[in-house]
């Protein structure tokens, strides 16, 4: 993938998780106070409340792809050769989809009453 | 390998101390610093009082220099921790007793003040820096690429570009980045990117347009306050990303 793509992507996701987890704050904010939304049964019940999980998949998604981007730049621009950069690009690759993977796997599972 | 020397009766106020970064590579793990007391006149420039040194005190002291009128772009090198040309600085303006000179950071050094200019002039040439244009339309004697005002205004700043090297010394990302094309490369892209007359911009584009290319400027400015020219490499650079991230054509 050509790095103007990718750099197009990494601000558009920031751009993206920003507006969401504007949105996620407000959410915690007006359902009943700050505290009480961070409560064991309050956040069950946000994971099972699908528009609401399916928000959390994204901004699960964004901030993971942004992240990891941001750390293979960082990594790049840090040390160089062919091989590290190799390693850099796809352990990066292989970390952000594991985290995906992982915290859907979360979501997924709480929102279908297995936690 | 410290030393202090110089005129003998020369104390007064317009002496100052010259103090020259000294490392050879072949010889040498770290730069030491010699000092010489040098007469100066208002006009004096740092790069005379280096000749200076030369010619009367220790000629071994390696310094590359050429035009004397900031046109040739050779005397590049850090004077009181600024990338600054030699010829074009006065000691005067410098407004300190003591001046320091040392190699330009970024640089391979050849030895003392001189700097290796191979991967500038290599990452120059790389971004195809003239204009690019159909064979057929040059076969013609009496052909003309007239441009208006506004479209040389375009880019015309850019074109003051004297290959110094400073802008790449100044870089941040230069420093830990061995593979970066640098500011001096990416604003030379712009200055044909943005020439109404060219027609190479897809294939510019596509050069700068990798892991180590242009999306590695963090835009910290240093490049355009350090140009002794008055090209401003960091805009150009953020003009360049518009026709990448398509806001321009």
């Amino acid at each position: 993938m050509r790095e103007s793509t990718i750099m197009k992507i990494h601000y558009g996701t920031a751009l993206a998780a920003v507006a969401l987890v504007a949105v996620h704050i407000l959410m915690r904010l007006t359902s009943g106070g700050f505290a009480e939304s961070l409560e064991y049964e309050a956040v069950l019940a946000n994971y099972k409340f699908i528009p609401y999980a399916i928000m959390l998949e994204l901004i699960l998604i964004l901030l993971s792809v942004h992240g990891f981007n941001g750390l293979r730049v960082i990594l790049l621009e840090l040390k160089q050769g062919k091989t590290y950069e190799k390693a850099v690009s796809y352990g990066c690759l292989a970390a952000m989809f594991g985290l995906i993977a992982y915290g859907s796997r979360t979501i997924i599972m709480t929102n279908m009453g297995m936690v | 390998m410290a030393q202090v020397s110089g005129i003998a009766d020369d104390q007064s106020s317009r002496t100052k101390t010259l103090r020259i970064a000294r490392f050879n590579p072949e010889k040498d793990t770290e730069k030491q610093f010699m000092e010489f007391s040098v007469p100066v006149e208002k006009w004096t420039t740092v790069l005379e009082t280096i000749l200076d040194v030369k010619k009367h005190y220790d000629h071994s002291v390696a310094v590359r220099y050429s035009c004397r009128q900031a046109t040739c772009g050779s005397c590049g090198m850090i004077i009181n921790g600024k990338p600054r040309l030699a010829c074009f600085t006065k000691v005067s303006e410098l407004d300190s007793d003591v001046v320091t000179v040392e190699p330009m950071n970024n640089f391979p050094i050849i030895r003392d003040l001189a700097v290796k200019f191979e991967r500038l002039f290599d990452t120059h040439h790389k971004i195809k820096p003239y204009l690019v244009r159909d064979d057929t339309e040059l076969e013609s004697d009496e052909k003309e690429f007239s441009q208006s005002p506004e479209e040389l205004e375009q880019y015309i700043q850019f074109a003051n570009c004297i290959k110094c090297g400073l802008c790449n010394s100044a870089c941040p990302t230069m420093a830990t980045d061995s593979s970066f094309v640098g500011p001096q490369a990416l604003a030379q892209a712009y200055r044909y990117v943005a020439d109404s007359r060219d027609k190479g911009k897809d294939s510019r584009l596509k050069i700068i347009d990798d892991s180590h290319g242009i999306w590695r400027c963090h835009f910290a400015g240093s490049c355009s306050q350090v140009c002794p020219k008055g090209v401003d490499p960091a805009m150009g650079i953020q003009l360049l990303r518009g026709y990448m991230l398509g806001f321009r054509s």
